[in-house]
């Protein structure tokens, strides 16, 4: 069943379209992660699933029932936001219930609510305080803890790490995903943050000017971005992209990176059939960082591709180290081994992961092959 | 380190502080002396002289004895008027204006910023151009000469300043957090009663403590709306001074100024260091 679908949404203010015809539809139990930059229109397409905006046009079904005129209290949905949103009068405890409170639960049931979302987030020993008295993470937990004691259909996060350290923001990314996994709740989830979508989502709908651009699982749309925006976009640092000549070869096609020019770059492509009728023709030619690596790389492959290049910067972050080198002229990012530290200024042979490599219509700027 | 006590500068300002807290509090001082110095006293030395006895008997006649406008009961009566007009008004002026605010600076509607921008242009008109328009209402609904009439005055002009007070400082609560409690199912009151309220302790006592001076100070209204037994103790003040026209009563008259200068004298006072601490409050964090 899908427990979120979207049809045709949009929204307008005054001249300015912020979502044009979005159309989504989520399963049951799944992590979706809406990310795309900022005045995307993420948070505004989430606010309208909340309800705490009306759309233009367009339909939002929640388990089935169409809720555009419902109110967001009674839509079987919790939120948790950026700034946790705690009410800072009240303890942790009349945080968590206050929502149980104003559909008038029994004081006993919630009690047995509080006590379990407090044992599963652990924190039981914070239910008499106050939001001023905790910290970033602990303030963070509340919040969560205040969204699952409803239990609902769907569960909508905006932005919910934004404010934490990196260090905390990395521990709570994987308690989310934990939390997901026991309690296999259906999350929708907005973030800036490509690295939180990938690591994060079954799913990842990436938006861009207020339409969805791609809408797949994290490794399609590392593999295979939709366009140019989302090659770039995901990832970091995110897919090397530079214009090239497709040429026709005995045995498929060569794609040529600067052309004419004495270091001009040639690759041989196989199985790239879908790019047959761009031979001949201007393509924007896309490489992942880490398909380009230190010569001795094979890429388990039988004839790896090796090429030589200069290099112009090495900055070695101890875990690999990076290399902006050019490729035909052409300025290109390298992920190679940290012990292997390359001269700047010289020449170094690489290796390239042909097998890998994304080409994209110069025109529509969509995905080719 | 160099100790600046002395300094020429610091002892400069001092000199000039002083002079200025002296020119404010020389009336103060006038009223205060008068208050105890007998009527022969005054008249036959000047205004400003230091008391040779103690005259606490003025401030009994002028709280219960002293004649006003053909009864002799003082003050009290005109004080107890002031007290029914200044604390409903204050009080309802104060909650409509903390409604008002939070419903203009929290939840956005259409023409939010008309309604906030017509109620605060209520500070800007002079207090006589609304004296006609009073008149008019105040006959249609049968409240002329009457502590109602002025209540009612009083908290509808005071929405004016409650509201401007009580929006700005609401402005700086984060719009999230009424987000997530109407995602939590509460509503417009139990939002601001369970949520909103509990965070306005700075600015409610700053509204509170403007409306009350204000409104016990204000004399216009009450001079004009009431006669007689009906008067706040402003107003009442100056019908003590002309009813003693003929003989000049002047430590009676003090004693009964500072009597009515009290509740708002004690107000500031415990009041005062919250009323300063409210008006620079900002975020809630």
């Amino acid at each position: 069943m899908a427990a979120l679908s979207i049809r045709a949404l949009s929204k307008r203010y005054a001249n300015l379209e912020v979502l044009k015809g979005i159309d989504l539809d989520i399963e049951s139990g799944e992590f979706t992660v809406l990310v795309g930059p900022s005045g995307c229109g993420k948070s505004t397409l989430l606010n309208m699933v909340a309800g705490l905006d009306r759309p233009s046009a367009g339909t939002i079904e929640i388990g089935g029932r169409i809720v555009n005129d419902v109110a967001p209290k009674d839509r079987d949905i919790a939120m948790v936001f950026q700034s946790y949103a705690l009410y800072p009068s009240m303890t942790v405890r009349q945080n968590i219930t206050f929502g149980m409170e104003c559909r008038h639960v029994p004081k006993a049931e919630q009690e047995k609510a509080v006590a379990n979302v407090a044992k599963l987030l652990q924190i039981e020993p914070l239910l008499g305080r106050k939001p001023a008295q905790l910290s970033g993470g602990q303030r963070q937990r509340v919040a969560m803890g205040r969204a699952l004691v409803r239990n609902p259909l769907l569960f909508l996060f905006d932005e919910p790490l934004s404010n934490l350290d990196a260090k905390l923001r990395v521990e709570m990314r994987m308690e989310i995903k934990r939390l997901h996994q026991r309690i296999g709740a259906t999350i929708v989830y907005v973030t800036h943050d490509q690295i939180e979508a990938m690591t994060m989502a079954t799913r990842i709908a990436v938006m861009h000017q207020g339409s969805v651009q791609q809408f797949a699982d994290p490794d399609t749309v590392y593999r295979y971005p939709a366009n140019l925006f989302v090659a770039r976009f995901m990832g970091s640092p995110p897919m090397n992209t530079m214009p090239a000549r497709l040429e026709a070869a005995s045995d498929g096609a060569v794609v040529v990176i600067g052309a004419g020019r004495p270091d001009e770059v040639r690759l041989r492509l196989r199985g790239y059939d879908a790019a047959a009728s761009f031979v001949g023709r201007e393509v924007v030619f896309g490489i992942r960082p880490e398909c380009i690596a230190e010569a001795s790389r094979t890429f388990s492959s039988d004839a790896p591709v090796r090429v030589d290049a200069p290099v112009e910067l090495v900055e070695p972050t101890g875990a690999e180290t990076m290399v902006l080198l050019r490729l035909g002229g052409e300025p290109a990012m390298a992920r190679i081994s940290p012990d292997i530290r390359p001269a700047p200024g010289t020449t170094a042979a690489f290796a390239l992961d042909t097998r890998r490599i994304c080409l994209f219509d110069p025109e529509t700027e969509r995905l080719i092959a | 380190m160099r100790d600046r006590s002395f300094a020429p500068s610091r002892i400069l300002i001092y000199l000039a502080v002083s002079l200025v807290a002296a020119a404010w509090l020389a009336p103060l001082v006038v009223v205060v002396l008068n208050s105890l110095r007998s009527n022969e006293e005054i008249a036959q030395a000047s205004m400003i002289g230091w008391p040779r006895q103690w005259a606490w008997s003025n401030y009994a006649a002028a709280w219960s004895g002293f004649c006003v406008a053909e009864t002799c009961a003082g003050i009290r009566p005109y004080m107890l008027n002031s007290a029914l007009v200044t604390i409903p008004a204050t009080i309802f002026s104060t909650m409509l204006g903390a409604i008002a605010g939070y419903a203009v600076s929290l939840w956005r509607f259409r023409g939010d910023n008309w309604i906030y921008g017509i109620v605060t242009l209520g500070l800007f008109l002079p207090q006589q151009m609304r004296l006609l328009p009073w008149t008019i209402v105040l006959r249609d609904i049968g409240l002329i000469n009457t502590l109602t009439g002025l209540v009612l005055i009083h908290t509808i002009q005071g929405l004016s300043f409650t509201t401007l007070f009580c929006r700005n400082y609401y402005v700086a609560i984060p719009h999230e957090l009424i987000r997530a409690a109407r995602i939590d199912g509460a509503g417009f009151f139990r939002i601001f009663w369970r949520i909103i309220l509990p965070l306005s302790g700075p600015i409610l006592i700053v509204t509170v403590i403007w409306q009350f001076t204000h409104i016990w100070n204000e004399f216009l209204y009450g001079v004009t709306f009431t006669t007689g037994q009906q008067q706040p103790v402003t107003a009442a003040l100056i019908a003590l001074s002309a009813a003693v026209a003929d003989i000049p009563q002047h430590g009676v008259q003090s004693a009964a100024v500072i009597i009515a200068a009290l509740p708002t004298l004690l107000i500031y006072l415990l009041g005062g260091k919250y009323f300063v601490r409210g008006l620079t409050a900002g975020a809630v964090k």
